[in-house]
């Protein structure tokens, strides 16, 4: 059934069975309130069936309506006749919803004489004269109340859940943590099922405000149609991963954003049918939506076919605006120069039509998504078509983050905008230099701008000597060093907003408690940026340009057993763990702990090592369709983002090859033989499954 | 105006002040707190209450009293919805105080000083004076009036 009309056959369902008890006391007393109450309901069914096409239960509803109006109005006294009416027509509509819900489709039947009664009481003297209750000329089988398999709940309770469970996660990190320092044995056994259950919890409550992106996206064929008639072109939208969950919140922030991209993907970006012809393309236009997640991230895509970004008409509007001298245009990178496009009244349209440049333009898109801790990104190809990447977290309520320290005091970065770190100084490869007391890096043949946190929150300056530690962040496409005396943590944390006493501290983006029970607050990259006059270098051209050898990946890198350094994409880690070896149990001759409710493989780079000492260690865990495996590391190093070329040696299982990584040789860690040597049983469902639907495709393709 | 109220009663520099017992959330010995730079100097920080992060007014700064080397009492207020910590030298008992004893605060005070005070209620050995929490923990506008 119809997403619509299920929404529809619930919400009237709820509606009368909330009206039940009124219309009781209607029919002995009708009041304002009720008639409103009463009034309300047929208008909205009315409404909702002009859209879904159930002309019999809108044609119903509207001569109810009337009636319902003119009594509204004083043009009519309530009286048993049209009380009477109006609960006739109710039960009526009852019968019909029952109907459609039963058959997915309006049955038919003959309303003819209820609509007569009505219109007779809408058009005719007050006292009208109460008439035979007619019988029901309806065909619709009677059903009992419809099945109920799912609830609504307030979105404020589902909210304050949220919070609860993430407070109750703090407060067992809180009492995990005294017990590993104070070391009370008769605690560990009770507190480790405390630990698990409250790791369920917490899945499950996210899961509750976890919704389909495709409820983003409802609207958006409408929308097609609706721009095909305007603009006079022919578009075919496709949609895909409609079905990838997110958190609501972030889904409520992103629908317009989405809708925004597509107008301008039909306007900008899809030519005319005729235009399209003479290009050698297709008459209709694609725009292709596409959602994946990726680990802890949500990557959408929106993609469309048509004349791509023109460089010279960008070049133009540059100039224009003012953004840039001719001079400063030629020294751009074409992938720099399409970053234009995120500018404030940014807009290559030759008119302003009613579709986009309104004024809200990809930079109001891209301040909205950063807000959310993502990140926008654009490829285009002159002729083929632009394509960008939005990547979104999971949740807005935890967020992975970088614990950092300067001046004595902690602070967190949201690991989504934190690029790089770069160790500078004496005996490091990167030295800071100064130009003017203004501190700057030379990094990936760019020279970065670098703000010290201490000098920034007035906690003294820094000695510029000696190591120092740079997080290169990236706000808006530029990127900028922040000096910190020591990164202490990677960890994810719950953002809570700042009291509104400290509301206008622009630097800070929330607070949160860590595990250890303190308050940290988090720094809002954006804030900085924009406490330091916008600083930064705009981004170097992004992957499409680039073979695919080179691309620029994240990876963590960690140490683990004999030899260099370790590394692992960024993106196959889902989270970071620490366990307690002790905690190791043995499932099938195999290492596995219960994680989130499950038992989930673990094993160790050098499976020698064995589980069998006690302690805790980092624990990485990849992730992929509902499949999680565990790698015990010794030691997490740093998160690098490299364009690293990884030469392949297949005799080490487990390992893709080495790459050079920050200057050293470093083992690359394939995460796909963890997953696969991971949980057996899901594996096996999945390649069930798997067998199933190809053996369907091809049951399809011999008929 | 001379109903009865019930004050919890603070002190800071060994003046007596009155919170409304109906505001407050908690009282407990100040436990460590995150600095929060470029906070106004009034924030002394935030801690974790029960899980929840509540900002703490130091009422010493606040009445621009010197600082102490004295371990501080939190009295926790409710405000418009957000918890916040009172940074108090010291806390004693609730007083419920008679309406007929209530006086406007005097005109000679301390600008800052008349700015949080509520009013003055005359007990039999000593004054105790009223809190106005929403004017106290109002810091922009304080440090702008003062």
């Amino acid at each position: 059934m119809d997403e619509l009309l299920r929404e529809f056959l619930t919400e009237t369902n709820e509606s009368l069975a909330a009206l039940d008890a009124d219309l009781v006391r209607f029919e002995k007393s009708p009041d304002a309130a009720l008639l409103q109450n009463i009034f309300r309901l047929f208008h909205t069914i009315k409404g909702t069936c002009g859209f879904l096409a159930l002309p019999r239960l809108e044609a119903l509803a509207h001569a109810a309506e009337t009636v319902l109006n003119r009594l509204r109005d004083g043009e009519l006294v309530a009286a048993p006749a049209v009380a009477g009416a109006v609960i006739a027509t109710i039960d009526r509509i009852k019968d019909m919803l029952a109907a459609i819900e039963a058959h997915g489709a309006e049955s038919a039947g003959d309303d003819g004489t209820l609509i007569a009664r009505l219109a007779a009481l809408g058009a005719g003297p007050a006292d009208a004269k109460p008439e035979v209750e007619p019988v029901a000329a309806s065909t619709d089988a009677p059903s009992p109340a419809p099945s109920q398999h799912t609830i609504r709940v307030d979105v404020e309770r589902l909210d304050s859940l949220m919070t609860l469970v993430s407070e109750l996660v703090l407060t067992r990190n809180e009492l995990l943590q005294v017990l590993r320092s104070e070391g009370v044995d008769k605690f560990a056994a009770p507190l480790e099922r405390l630990s698990k259950l409250t790791s369920a919890l917490q899945d499950g409550v996210t899961k509750t405000r976890m919704q389909p992106i495709g409820g983003a996206w409802s609207k958006l064929p409408r929308l097609a149609r609706d721009l095909e008639h305007e603009l006079g072109k022919t578009i075919a939208l496709e949609l895909h991963g409609a079905d990838t969950e997110l958190d609501r919140q972030v889904l409520e922030l992103i629908r317009d954003p989405l809708t925004h991209m597509v107008r301008n993907a039909a306007d900008h970006g899809i030519e005319t049918p005729d235009e399209r012809e003479r290009c050698g393309k297709p008459r209709a236009g694609r725009i292709v939506l596409d959602a994946m997640q990726k680990g802890a991230s949500i990557v959408i895509e929106i993609a469309d076919d048509g004349r791509g970004l023109a460089l010279d008409r960008i070049k133009a509007r540059a100039l224009a605006l003012g953004l840039a001298t001719e001079g400063e245009l030629a020294a751009l990178s074409e992938q720099q120069m399409r970053e234009f496009v995120f500018r404030p009244g940014f807009s290559t349209a030759a008119a302003v039509t009613s579709v986009s440049g309104r004024g809200v333009g990809l930079d109001v898109v891209r301040a909205n998504i950063e807000r959310l801790g993502g990140a926008i990104e654009i490829a285009s190809v002159a002729g083929q078509g632009t394509r960008f990447s939005i990547v979104l977290p999971l949740t807005l309520a935890i967020v992975p983050a970088l614990v950092v320290a300067s001046g004595g005091e902690r602070f967190a970065l949201p690991r989504l905008a934190v690029q790089e770190l770069v160790s500078a100084g004496a005996g490091a490869g990167h030295r800071i230099e100064f130009i003017n007391r203004a501190a700057v890096l030379r990094w990936r043949g760019r020279l970065l701008p670098l703000v010290s946190l201490k000098r920034l929150l007035r906690l003294g300056e820094d000695a510029m000597e000696g190591t120092a530690l740079v997080v290169v962040t990236e706000v808006a496409g530029r990127s900028f060093g922040i000096l910190v005396e020591r990164i202490d943590d990677f960890e994810e944390i719950v953002v809570k907003p700042v009291a509104p006493i400290l509301r206008g501290l622009t630097l800070y983006g929330g607070n949160a408690i860590l595990g250890d029970g303190s308050v940290i607050m988090i720094l809002d990259p954006a804030g900085i940026a924009a406490a330091c006059g916008g600083v930064g270098v705009a981004r170097q051209p992004v992957a499409v340009d680039m073979p695919a050898a080179h691309r620029r990946e994240s990876y963590l890198v960690f140490r683990a057993g004999p030899g260099g350094p370790k590394a692992v994409k960024l993106d196959h880690v889902a989270r970071l763990e620490e366990i307690e070896l002790s905690a190791v149990e043995i499932a099938e001759g195999r290492p596995v702990v219960q994680y989130r409710g499950r038992l989930m493989r673990v094993s160790a780079v050098a499976p020698e090592d064995g589980f069998a000492q006690a302690g805790r260690k980092p624990m990485l865990v990849f992730a992929e369709d509902g499949d999680a495996a565990g790698l015990v590391v010794d030691e997490i190093e740093d998160i690098v983002d490299a364009a690293a070329a990884i030469e392949r040696n297949a005799d080490r299982p487990g390992l893709l090859g080495s790459a050079i990584i920050a200057g050293r040789a470093t083992d690359i860690v394939d995460a796909g033989f963890y997953l696969a040597r991971g949980n057996v049983a899901t594996r096996d469902c999945a390649a069930l499954l798997g067998s199933l639907e190809s053996a369907l495709a091809r049951g399809r393709d011999a008929a | 105006m001379s109903q009865a109220r019930d004050l919890v009663v603070i002190t800071v520099a060994e003046q007596n002040f009155g919170v409304p017992v109906e505001l407050v959330r908690d009282v407990l010995a100040a436990p460590a707190m995150a600095r929060i730079p470029l906070a106004p100097a009034e924030v002394a920080g935030a801690l974790n209450l029960r899980g929840r992060i509540v900002v703490a007014v130091d009422l010493r700064r606040r009445l621009g009293l010197p600082a102490v080397e004295l371990r501080r009492m939190c009295v926790v207020v409710e405000h418009e919805g957000e918890l916040y910590s009172l940074l108090v030298d010291g806390i004693g008992e609730v007083l419920r105080v008679d309406g007929d004893l209530f006086e406007d605060t005097p005109s000679t005070l301390d600008p800052v000083w008349r700015r949080v005070s509520a009013g003055i209620y005359r007990l039999d050995g000593m004054l105790l004076l009223a809190l106005d929490v929403a004017r106290t923990l109002d810091i922009r506008a304080g440090t702008e009036a003062a």
